[in-house]
C-alpha cells in the first residue's frame, strides 16, 4: 500500500521490512527521526547509545553476533564515531551493517556542514546516496545485501532534504530476520597489526571489485534523454536536475562511492555538454576530472555553501528561473528562542548580567550566546565546554589573569562526551565552573531519553544515572545543586563557585518544560504599574512584548504564550507583575 | 495538471506540520503524487517555519522556488509578509490575523511593523485575513488554529472538499475530531 513518509521513516521501514535486527543511534538532526520511527514501528530491537561511536561500536557487535544491524547519527556524529570506523572497515562484517549518517547542507541546524562523502571514500567502503522517500527505503535492502557479499560496512547517506522530506512509499515483501552465527576468529576481528597489515591489502582488492559493481548496479541508471546536455548527479540533487531541465540526459548516481568511471566516461561521451550538480563539495568532480573527463559546469558556477536547487541550476545554464517579486527587507527576525518557562532563561539572564566569560557548549542553551543575552563565547562541538574551560584557564593562569572561567553543558551532551573532559579537570586539579543543566531530555533534538532520564527509547522504564554520585566519582567535591528559576539564588551560587579556586561544579535539575508539558499560570502586567523600564525584556521570552508605540510604551504578557515561570517578575522593581488566577490553556 | 504548489509558513508551536500532512495526504487520497517538505530541528518555540507541500502527476524536488507558488497560508501575519515573494503573480495568500511576537520584538531589540496587513494589501491582490484563532475557539479550542487555515483554502486547491474532511477525521485524535471538523468548516466559511 502506498504511504507518505519521510526519507527518515523509509530507512526505518526498510530496515523493520529488510531483516533488521539491531539498531542504535545518537539523536541528531536530521537523522532522529529514523530510530524513533524503528521504535514506533516496534518488530526490530533498538536503543539510543550514549554517543555515536558506542552506538557504531554496539552495531558493529550486532554484525559479529550475526544480526543485521544499523547506525544512526548525523554527519558531525560520524566524527565522534571516525574512530570504529576507520579499523571495521579492515575487520569487515558477520551480518550486513550499515551506518547511516544524516548531512545537512545549508546547515539548517547544525553546527558545521561538512560532506560525509569524503568519509565513504577515507574509509575505502561503499555509500549510497537516496533520491527520495522510495529510494531510501529500497537502498536499505541493497546496503546490506552489498555489505554482505562484499564484507564490507555500507554508509547510507541522506541529508536534510531527504530525511525531512515526505514522498509516496510503496513497501516490498517482507524479509523475516535471521540471526546467523556469532563467529570467533581472530585474525579477522582483531586488529594486531600482522592482522590488520593483511586486512589492508583486502581492503584495497574489495575497492577494485566495488569498482567493478559499479559499473552494473541498477543503482547507477543513466536516463537519456536530449544529448545537448548530460548531467551527472545523485541525492536530492537529481530531483531538483529533473525539475529543471526535465529532458536532459542524466546519470543518476545511487552509489556515489566508489564511482563508475567507465559507465561516467561512456556517458560524457554520449552528451554534447557535461554538467556535474553535487552540493557541497566537488568530490564527484574533482574524480570526473582526474578520470581525464571535462567537466564543463561544475563547482566553476554552484555553489559549495549551502544548499542547491532548481533555480540555481538554471541560473547555472543561463537558463531563465521565475520571476519573483524581492523578499519584504527589514522585517524583524524570528531566531528560535528558549521556550516560554524553560529553565535555561534563569541562567543566561544571570550570566549575561555577571558579563564572565562562558565556554559553551551544544544544545538548547546555545541560544544563550544570542541577543539580548549574548552569555556564551565559545560553542565548537559536543563536549567541548568543561574540556576548553579548562584549558582557558591554564592559559589565564599563566597569563597572570585570575578569570574564572565558567562552563555551560547539557545532560545528554554530558553524558555524551562532557564526562571525560570533566574527569580530566578533576584529575589536572584544573580551575573552572561548571554547570550543567540537567533538564533530563536531549532538548535540542525533540526531548529524547537518555542514561539520566530512567527511560529507554521505547519510554520502558530503566536504571536512571544520579548526575550528583556520578560527578563526585569522577574527582569532583564541590557539587551543589543550583535552581535557575530563583535569580537570586542563581546568582549566588555562581558568584560563590567563581570565588571558590579549583573545579566546581552546580547542577541544575529543572525538568525541560517542553517535554515534560508543564504548565504553570501565566503573568499578567499590571498597566499602572509599569513605568516602561524594559527591565523585564531582559530574559528574553517570547510571550513578553511592548504595548503599541506611545512615548514609552509599557510591556505587555500574551497569555496564550507566557507559562509562568515568573523570572521577568523577578526583574521587575516596581512590582508590576503578578500571576492570573486559574489554568493556563497557553496555546504552545 | 500543472503541479500546484502550496507554502505553509508560521511560527514554530503553531500545528504547521499537521497542516502539511492534511494537505499532503488528501492529495494522495486523491491519485496524485506529492512531495512534501518542512526544515525543523530545533525543538524551541517561536522560530519561523516554513513548510511546501507540492502535488501533481510526478512530483520531483520537494522544494518550492519563490515566484512559483499557488498558495501561500500564512499562520501569522509577519510570516505572510516574509514569504510573499514565494507567491506567484496572481497566487492567493490567505493569513491568520493573530500576530505572534517574534523574540527579537519582545527582547525589545526590533519593532513589529504596524501596517503589516497594509504591506501585504498592497503587493498582493488576491489576499485573505481571518482571525483563526477566534474561530478555533468557537470550534472548541485554540489549538485547532491549523484545521482553521487548511478550512480556509478548501476552495483553493485542486482537491474534493469531502477528501480533505475525510483526512481530516482520519489523522485527528479520537476527542479531537469534532472540534477539527468544526474548525475546518469554520475555516471554510470565513
Ligand atoms: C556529535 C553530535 N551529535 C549530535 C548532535 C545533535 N545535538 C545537538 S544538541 C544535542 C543534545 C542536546 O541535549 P542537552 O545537552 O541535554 O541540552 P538541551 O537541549 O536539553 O538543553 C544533540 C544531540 C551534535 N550537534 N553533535
Ligand atoms: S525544548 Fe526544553 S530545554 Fe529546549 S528551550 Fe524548550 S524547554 Fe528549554
Ligand atoms: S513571560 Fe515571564 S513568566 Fe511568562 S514564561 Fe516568559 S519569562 Fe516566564
Ligand atoms: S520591569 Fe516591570 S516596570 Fe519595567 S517594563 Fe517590565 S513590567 Fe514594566
Amino acid at each position: 500500500m502506498k504511504k507518505i513518509i519521510s526519507g527518515n521513516e523509509a530507512i526505518a521501514l526498510g530496515f523493520t521490512d529488510g531483516g533488521g535486527v539491531f539498531a542504535s543511534g545518537y539523536p541528531g538532526t536530521p537523522s532522529t527521526e529514523t530510530l524513533e520511527e524503528v521504535a514506533r514501528l516496534g518488530e526490530v530491537y533498538c536503543e539510543w547509545a550514549a554517543n555515536e561511536k558506542v552506538a557504531l561500536e554496539a552495531a558493529i557487535g550486532g554484525s559479529i553476533a550475526g544480526g543485521r544491524s544499523l547506525a544512526t547519527m548525523k554527519h558531525v556524529g560520524v566524527n565522534v564515531a571516525a574512530d570504529p570506523l576507520m579499523t571495521l572497515t579492515y575487520t569487515g562484517v558477520n551480518a550486513g551493517l550499515i551506518l547511516m549518517v544524516a548531512d545537512d547542507p545549508g546547515m539548517h541546524s547544525s553546527q558545521n556542514e561538512q560532506d560525509s562523502r569524503h568519509y565513504a571514500r577515507f574509509a575505502k567502503i561503499p555509500m549510497l546516496d537516496p533520491a527520495d522517500s522510495q529510494d531510501a527505503y529500497d537502498m536499505v535492502r541493497t546496503a546490506f545485501e552489498i555489505s554482505e557479499q562484499f564484507d564490507t560496512p555500507v554508509m547510507l547517506r541522506t541529508t536534510t532534504r531527504i530525511s525531512h522530506a515526505k514522498g509516496v512509499v510503496v513497501p516490498r515483501e517482507k524479509i523475516s530476520p535471521q540471526v546467523g552465527e556469532w563467529v570467533k576468529d581472530v585474525p579477522k576481528y582483531v586488529m594486531l597489526p600482522n592482522f590488520g597489515k593483511i586486512k589492508h591489502v583486502e581492503v584495497e582488492e574489495r575497492l577494485l571489485k566495488l569498482r567493478e559493481y559499479a559499473e552494473t548496479t541498477p543503482l547507477n541508471r543513466v536516463e537519456m534523454g536530449d544529448t545537448e546536455l548530460g548531467i551527472i548527479t545523485s541525492g536530492v540533487s537529481y530531483q531538483h536536475v529533473r525539475e529543471a531541465f526535465p529532458n536532459a540526459s542524466v546519470l543518476k548516481l545511487g552509489l556515489v562511492h566508489p564511482l563508475p568511471e567507465r559507465k561516467i566516461r561512456e556517458f560524457a561521451g554520449s552528451v554534447k555538454r557535461l554538467m556535474v550538480v553535487e552540493e557541497m563539495d566537488a568530490i564527484f568532480e574533482e574524480q570526473i576530472r582526474a578520470m581525464g573527463i571535462e567537466v564543463e559546469i561544475g563547482k566553476n558556477k554552484l555553489p559549495l555553501c549551502g544548499e542547491i536547487n532548481a533555480d540555481l541550476i538554471r541560473a547555472a545554464l543561463g537558463d531563465p528561473v521565475a520571476e519573483a517579486a524581492a523578499p519584504v527587507e527589514g522585517l524583524p527576525q524570528r531566531p528560535p528562542v528558549f521556550c516560554p518557562s524553560c529553565a535555561h532563561r534563569g541562567l543566561f539572564t544571570i550570566l549575561s548580567k555577571l558579563k564572565t566569560f562562558v565556554s559553551g557548549d551544544i544544545g538548547c542553551y546555545t541560544l544563550g550566546a544570542l541577543p539580548p543575552m549574548g552569555a556564551m563565547h565559545s560553542v565548537i562541538d559536543m563536549g567541548a565546554s568543561i574540556s576548553a574551560a579548562h584549558g582557558m584557564a591554564r592559559v589565564n593562569a599563566i597569563a597572570g589573569r585570575d578569570e574564572k572561567p565558567v562552563a555551560v553543558i547539557g545532560d545528554s551532551t554530558f553524558f555524551h562526551s562532557g564526562m571525560t573532559g570533566l574527569l580530566s579537570l578533576a584529575f589536572n586539579g584544573g580551575n573552572a565552573l561548571v554547570i550543567i543543566m540537567d533538564n533530563r531530555a536531549t532538548g535540542m533534538t525533540g526531548g529524547q531519553e537518555n542514561p539520566g532520564t530512567g527511560k529507554t527509547l521505547q519510554g520502558n522504564p530503566t536504571r536512571q544515572v544520579d548526575m550528583v554520585p556520578l560527578v563526585k566519582a569522577l574527582g569532583i567535591d564541590n557539587v551543589f545543586e543550583l535552581n535557575t528559576y530563583d535569580l537570586a539564588a542563581t546568582e549566588a551560587a555562581i558568584k560563590k563557585g567563581l570565588e571558590t579556586p579549583g573545579p566546581y561544579v552546580l547542577i541544575d535539575r529543572n525538568p525541560c518544560v517542553l517535554r515534560y508539558k508543564i504548565r504553570k499560570p501565566a503573568m499578567t502586567v499590571d498597566q499602572d504599574k509599569c513605568t516602561g523600564c524594559r527591565a523585564c525584556l531582559k530574559v528574553a521570552c517570547m510571550a513578553l512584548g511592548l504595548t503599541a508605540s506611545g512615548e514609552r510604551p509599557k510591556v505587555q504578557v500574551d497569555p496564550n504564550v507566557c507559562n509562568g515561570c515568573g523570572v521577568c517578575r523577578q526583574m521587575c522593581k516596581f512590582d508590576a507583575m503578578h500571576e492570573i488566577e486559574g489554568e493556563n490553556n497557553a496555546n504552545l | 495538471m500543472p503541479i500546484f504548489n502550496i507554502v505553509i509558513a508560521g511560527v514554530g508551536g503553531q500545528g504547521v506540520l499537521m497542516a502539511s500532512r492534511v494537505l499532503a495526504e488528501s492529495a494522495l487520497a486523491s491519485g496524485l503524487d506529492i512531495k512534501q517538505n518542512e526544515v525543523h530541528g530545533m525543538a524551541q518555540r517561536g522560530g519561523s517555519v516554513i513548510s511546501f507541500v507540492r502535488m501533481g502527476e510526478k512530483v520531483a524536488s520537494p522544494v518550492v522556488m519563490p515566484g512559483s507558488a499557488d498558495l501561500l497560508i500564512s499562520f501569522e501575519p509577519l510570516e505572510a509578509l516574509r514569504y510573499l515573494h514565494y507567491l506567484k503573480p496572481g497566487g492567493r495568500l490567505v493569513y491568520n490575523k493573530i500576530s505572534i511576537n517574534p523574540s527579537t520584538v519582545a527582547a525589545g531589540l526590533a519593532v513589529y511593523p504596524d501596517d503589516v496587513e497594509d504591506q501585504i494589501a498592497a503587493s498582493c491582490g488576491n489576499a485573505l485575513g481571518v482571525d483563526a484563532l477566534a474561530i478555533a475557539r468557537e470550534a472548541g479550542n485554540g489549538k485547532a488554529v491549523n484545521m482553521v487555515m487548511v478550512g480556509t483554502v478548501l476552495k483553493n486547491l485542486p482537491l474534493e472538499e469531502e477528501v480533505v474532511t475525510e483526512v481530516v477525521k482520519q489523522v485527528s485524535k479520537e476527542k479531537g475530531v469534532e472540534v477539527n471538523l468544526r474548525a475546518l468548516a469554520g475555516g471554510a466559511a470565513a
